[in-house]
């Protein structure tokens, strides 16, 4: 799993759960909720798809690590790989 | 504050039905014979017979909205705005705070409670799992609240539980607010999203009340001798209301006055209908529209093609119209749609209310051979008639727990 990997797969949550969002322009430096519309929910949307179709957990301490694309991956892909992804 | 018998008149029509997503396409299937039932799949049962809507739901949302949101809500949203562009309501200069939303239904939140079971039984029934949107998705507000959302509506805006006489109720709760004063101007009706939870079907077809046949568009048959159940829809219709100097001053084009009403309790079953208490419903209603049942033009009625609440409620209405009122057609337009439950006084209202200009009675159809206990005076049966009057209408809606709603409306300016 590279952080790139890990991104698309960030990205492909938030596709599904913003749907009218244009995701081509996406800055991964750049806080997600500021270029998106996205809400508290939508937030737990993505820990929610995360523990669905990876098995990840995020606990609540830790959901300001999914402030933007490059956050996501910096906490997310260690812990793919610590599940052999 | 407007005056406690303030005329209250219907401005706007919103609807989806099984088998329309206008007034103007529903009645014209109504007119030539066209029902909307289809085979569906329903979880853990199969396919079952069902009333289906085709409504564009990304004509009034993002898909955000509808994926976060609710069946109902959707069905909400897409009849209400419907029904305020037919209105001609200068919506942007509307005070929305003066606005209020009233839905009936007859139940919410079965729909979302089984889909979140039905997901968590794919994670061992680890509650974890659990969707964060089941709260906002189930209470019983749902359906007006999102609505309130889509439309910026600040005023009141909530559900009204009746079980099916649920549609009538949203318009009456709509009038005797305005009539209060406690709102401008409403948008009020019902809507049901009960197709999408199987513990309807399955509690039917437990209570051997779920019609079953080999040909869908002929499977709800209210007064034939053949029925044998109900078939669930799903439907929803919004109308706009007014008092009527708000209406007059703004140049709207007026659908109907509300001519009367009464709601009354059977307290007698779960279940079973009560013929004695429908005709007390009834007669009440008349009472307070001032109207001798011979001033009736149109009955619809409730008829869900049950063997027994037919014949009961056919009961009720020879005992409050008899044999003495000549001018009375009665019709059923479940025959067409099926049994829309919280939208069905709603959307049967809709489906009748152009007999005012088109002076068309839309028959029963499905009767190919008339149960002779539903043999009333003045049904229309399986092809329009022309009558030479229609100046009211009185709409039955009733519903389980013994729930009755009668309401009239009379074609404005007689």
């Amino acid at each position: 799993m590279t952080k790139d990997e890990c991104k698309q797969i960030v990205l492909d949550i938030i596709a599904d759960i913003a749907p009218d969002e244009d995701l081509s322009h996406v800055k991964p430096g750049v806080r997600l909720r500021d270029q998106l519309q996205l809400d508290s929910m939508d937030f737990l949307d993505i820990v929610m798809e995360l523990r669905k179709r990876h098995g990840i957990e995020v606990p609540e301490a830790d959901y300001q690590q999914l402030a933007s694309l490059d956050s996501s991956a910096e906490y997310l892909t260690p812990k793919f790989i610590a599940l052999g992804k | 504050m407007p005056p406690a018998t303030a005329r209250i008149v219907i401005t706007g029509v919103g609807l989806t039905a099984p088998n329309g997503n206008s007034l103007a396409e529903f009645r014209r299937n109504l007119l030539t014979g066209v029902a909307g039932i289809e085979r569906m799949e329903i979880r853990y049962m199969g396919p079952q017979l069902a009333g289906v809507c085709h409504y564009d739901a990304l004509r009034h949302q993002k898909k955000k909205e509808v994926r976060v949101g609710t069946r109902a809500g959707s069905i909400s949203i897409y009849c209400a705005r419907e029904a305020l562009a037919d209105s001609g309501l200068a919506w942007d200069a509307m005070p929305k705070d003066r606005v209020g939303i009233y839905l009936g239904i007859t139940e919410h939140g079965n729909v979302e409670t089984e889909n979140e079971i039905y997901n968590i039984s794919k994670f061992n029934y680890d509650t974890k799992y659990w969707s964060h949107y089941h709260n906002p998705r189930t209470v019983a507000n749902n359906p007006a609240g999102e609505t309130s959302l889509n439309l910026g509506v600040t005023g009141p805006a909530y559900t009204i539980g009746a079980a099916c006489a649920a549609g009538n109720m949203g318009l009456v709760h709509a009038a005797q607010m305005l009539r209060l004063g406690e709102v401008d101007f409403a948008l009020c009706g019902g809507v049901s999203e009960s197709i999408h939870t199987f513990g309807i079907f399955a509690g039917f077809k437990s209570q051997n009340a779920l019609a079953t046949h080999d040909d869908p568009p002929k499977a709800s048959r209210p007064f034939d001798l053949a029925r044998n159940g109900i078939v669930i829809s799903e439907g929803g219709c919004l109308y706009t209301l007014e008092r009527l100097d708000d209406a007059q001053k703004r140049g709207a084009k007026i659908y109907a006055e509300i001519a009367g009403w009464h709601v009354n309790s059977d307290a007698s079953d779960y279940v079973l209908p009560n013929p004695t208490r429908q005709a007390e419903c009834i007669r009440a209603a008349l009472a307070r529209a001032r109207l001798a049942p011979r001033d009736i033009h149109l009955v619809n009625t409730h008829a869900t093609a049950t063997p027994l609440g037919d014949i009961q409620e056919c009961e009720a209405i020879r005992a409050v119209f008899g044999d003495g009122c000549p001018d009375t057609s009665i019709n059923n337009t479940k025959s067409f749609i099926g049994h829309c439950m919280g939208a069905a006084g709603a959307l049967e209202l809709a489906g009748n209310l152009p007999s005012f200009d088109d002076l068309t009675v839309h028959p029963t159809i499905n009767v190919d051979h008339l149960d002779p206990q539903c043999a009333l005076p003045g049904l229309v049966l399986n092809q329009p008639r022309k009558v030479a009057k229609v100046d009211t209408i009185l709409n039955n809606s009733f519903g389980m727990l013994g729930i009755n709603s009668t309401l009239i409306v009379r074609r404005f300016g007689t």
